[in-house]
């Protein structure tokens, strides 16, 4: 077994093995919906199911799993979502993404090297939020917002192919 | 009353279960069972109240989500084109195909500061990882001649994730 909890936290990366790397790809794809759906997912990847699910448990010990549960369609449960970006000099930097990030609506916040150079998620309880939310950002730190709404998305197979 | 509140006011026990898969699913055997257990429904009803929020759309699918750091997987990179109006629905669906994309969205143009509106994520080990397989994959979708800029992340000042449960 490859994981162990001294990997955790010590920035070290955690190792996986090619029957880890055949159990994640496998299960972002989603649990079958039977009564034993380990039992018919171990049998797909020819391990016995017990062994699928020490391994789960050791990789969800591991940090490496953030979660095993439903996978949600943001706007069909009413929410607000969008990507937005920011343009801020170096020397303001930190201050105003701490500004940014005292909002609650902010999940992500990056730095990328771009002259765009902040870019954050906001998520909202309505879609009439963002608006509200952006407009707050930028009388807070008074620059600009740029709102890039995701207009159609591509769906991918996997979220992270490992 | 947003609708999330409206479709989860079903019945109390449906909002115990709603509340227990947020946490993580159970990994035993019965997973079903387990949960049924605790919200006090049969094994059989749990399994039909997940099948019919998946039907509804409520949920995409029950699966895991990988941390990338612990992985090692510390090179991000938001990979940004201007593709024609015309052709980005059939370029976006191209590289959404393509192993390396992890994410793949259509975005509005903001003019004149930012003329790109597909955006997609590609994640690695390392940069130069990165930028081969990007190397590779625009060569295989022939998008050499489309203008297109990288955006490696440097640092996340905030990483929780969008949490839309009334809990």
């Amino acid at each position: 077994m490859p994981l162990s909890d001294k990997s955790r936290g010590t920035g070290a990366a955690v190792e996986l093995d090619a029957l880890d790397r055949r159990i994640l790809n496998r299960l972002q794809d989603g649990l079958p919906i039977v009564e034993a759906p380990f039992a018919v997912v171990a049998q797909e990847l020819e391990i016995e199911e017990q062994m699928l699910l020490e391994r789960l448990n050791d990789l969800r010990e591991s940090g490496v799993l953030s979660r095993f549960g439903p996978m949600y369609h943001a706007e069909r449960l009413g929410g607000g979502l969008t990507l937005a970006a920011m343009s801020i000099p170096e020397i303001y930097f930190n201050a105003v993404a701490e500004e940014v990030n005292a909002f609650a609506e902010v999940a992500h916040n990056y730095r990328r090297e771009h002259r765009l150079n902040m870019w954050f998620v906001l998520a909202t309880e309505t879609p009439e939020r963002i608006g509200d939310v952006i407009a707050a950002i930028e009388a807070a730190t008074g620059y600009p917002v740029y709102n890039m709404p995701k207009q159609e998305e591509f769906h991918v197979r996997l979220h992270l192919p490992v | 009353m947003n609708q999330v509140a409206e479709l989860y006011m079903d019945t109390e026990a449906e909002q115990r279960l709603r509340a227990l898969i947020e946490k993580g699913l159970p990994l035993t055997s019965r997973p079903w069972q387990t949960l049924a257990d605790q919200c006090d429904m049969s094994e059989a009803r749990v399994m039909a109240t997940i099948e019919r929020w998946q039907s509804e759309g409520l949920i995409k699918r029950l699966g895991l989500v990988i941390k990338h750091r612990p992985l090692g997987i510390k090179a991000n990179a938001m990979v940004v084109w201007d593709i024609p109006d015309d052709q980005v629905a059939m370029v976006g669906r191209r590289l959404a195909a393509e192993r390396a994309v992890t994410l793949c969205y259509r975005r509005p143009r903001r003019l004149p500061d930012w003329p790109f509106n597909l955006f997609c994520m590609i994640h690695g080990i390392a940069r130069q990882r990165v930028l081969l397989e990007l190397d590779a994959l625009t060569q295989r979708q022939g998008l050499e001649a489309i203008p297109r800029q990288v955006l490696f992340s440097t640092h996340a000042y905030r990483q929780r994730g969008a949490r839309y449960a009334a809990e």
